[in-house]
């Protein structure tokens, strides 16, 4: 336990050394933030209904990248990650799509959700080699 | 004077919620949960706070993506449950306590702490579960409620450190309240737990009892933990865990443990809560 880090450019760095993991940094929260914005959107019924008419023809209405409105279309939720998505805002989409929490979860793993359930019953995903990719790389390297 | 009497940390899981308003409290799978508040929730009965300062975090419900606060306290009449998306969770109205929340507005502010005050919002799972967890499922709160909300999804979120030392300025600024009211502070949010991304699911149960450990007693450790910590142990959204921290640094120089439960799973979360009172 040491000292919390005040450099913000190292502070930044070890974000990226975490395995399977998107932090939410400013840099994607620019990024991201007509996509947030339009999930956000998806609270109101009224906005629901008109996204569930069509949402090629709601999406369109925002000004996000082709990238992005693919992503969504798609439920590509990693992909929304790395496009600047949070994953409360992603929430709201598979919300209205009546996709619970887990489920959503179980699909940016390489798992069905029945694997993904029964994981989490029998204790969840080990932090054992899911800390970081440096570590993981050197003990990799380590073996052969 | 006002005085803070005893903290809690709890876990904020909407499932929870779901658990609670749906009545399955009692079924293979949320039993062991819900037993573990039992005992909690005789003692809140036995206690009866007037005032909770509930610390917790807004996800995506009041606050969008366009105003980010780092703390922020609300200081309405009265406080509505958000439409997460599904319709407002069929629990009563929070009722706020406007002259305290006012005067610990003020006061944190005098004391270099720079708040964001909110007067209307709706308040999402992350304030009604624990009301839920600890008080059931009354006609009306027994208690007024002062929520405190967090950023701990945008980065950099406040550092552990920042957090204490909030909490601490909020036990100055309760004891510094002329009218006699007994308040606690809760702090939620946690265990570990990560809801994105391939490493989704991760779980880990020796670093959440370790960190409960550290609330009890005199130790300043848990204040230092960096943000790396607690992403690469417990998950991205295990970082909730610095609000408990607001929590721990309001009580003061010592604690004592009144109870802990911790569980493992609920939906993607491991489940933990503990009582604390100042020691001395």
């Amino acid at each position: 336990m040491t000292t919390p880090h005040s450099d913000i450019h190292e502070y930044l760095a070890q974000f990226e050394d975490i395995p399977g993991t998107r932090i939410y940094t400013a840099a994607r929260a620019r990024q991201g933030y007509h996509l947030n914005q339009f999930a956000m959107s998806l609270m109101k019924p009224e906005n629901r209904e008109k996204w569930k008419a069509g949402e090629r023809a709601y999406l369109d209405q925002w000004p996000l990248s082709e990238d992005q409105k693919q992503a969504v279309l798609a439920r590509d939720y990693n992909r929304l990650l790395d496009l600047g998505g949070n994953i409360y805002f992603m929430s709201k989409i598979f919300s209205t799509d009546g996709i619970p929490f887990a489920e959503a979860c179980s699909t940016m793993t390489d798992m069905t959700f029945p694997e993904y359930r029964q994981m989490m019953l029998e204790g969840g995903r080990s932090p054992e080699g899911n800390r970081s990719i440096k570590a993981n790389r050197a003990a990799a390297e380590g073996k052969g | 004077m006002a005085l803070i009497t005893a903290g809690v940390g709890s876990s904020h899981v909407p499932l929870l919620g779901v658990a609670v308003d749906q009545g399955k409290t009692g079924d293979d799978y949320f039993g062991p949960i819900f037993k573990g508040y039992e005992w909690t929730r005789e003692w809140e009965k036995r206690e009866k706070p007037d005032v909770v300062i509930l610390v917790y975090n807004d996800h995506a419900s009041a606050f969008d993506a366009n105003i980010i606060p780092t703390f922020a306290i609300g200081t309405g009449e009265r406080y509505k449950p958000a439409d997460e998306g599904w319709g407002p969770r069929p629990v009563p109205d929070v009722i706020g306590h406007p002259d305290l929340a006012w005067h610990i507005a003020q006061s944190l502010i005098l004391d270099d702490f720079d708040m964001t005050i909110i007067n209307e919002m709706d308040v999402d799972h992350g304030l009604t579960v624990p009301l839920s967890m600890m008080f059931d499922q009354p006609a009306q709160w027994p208690c007024k409620v002062i929520p405190l909300a967090v950023n701990v999804v945008t980065y950099p979120v406040p550092s552990g450190n920042r957090c204490w030392l909030l909490g601490e300025a909020i036990a100055r600024a309760v004891a510094s309240y002329p009218e006699d009211l007994k308040v606690q502070i809760w702090g939620t949010g946690g265990m570990s737990h990560q809801l994105q991304g391939p490493r989704a699911g991760l779980l880990n149960r020796e670093w959440d009892n370790r960190f409960m450990d550290l609330l009890v007693g005199d130790s300043q450790a848990a204040r230092h933990i960096p943000h790396i910590e607690y992403l690469r142990e417990t998950g991205s959204e295990g970082i909730e865990m610095v609000m408990w921290l607001i929590m721990r640094g309001a009580l003061g120089h010592a604690t004592r443990c009144l109870h802990r439960h911790y569980h493992i799973p609920c939906s993607n979360t491991a489940i933990g809560h503990i009582v604390l009172e100042p020691a001395q």
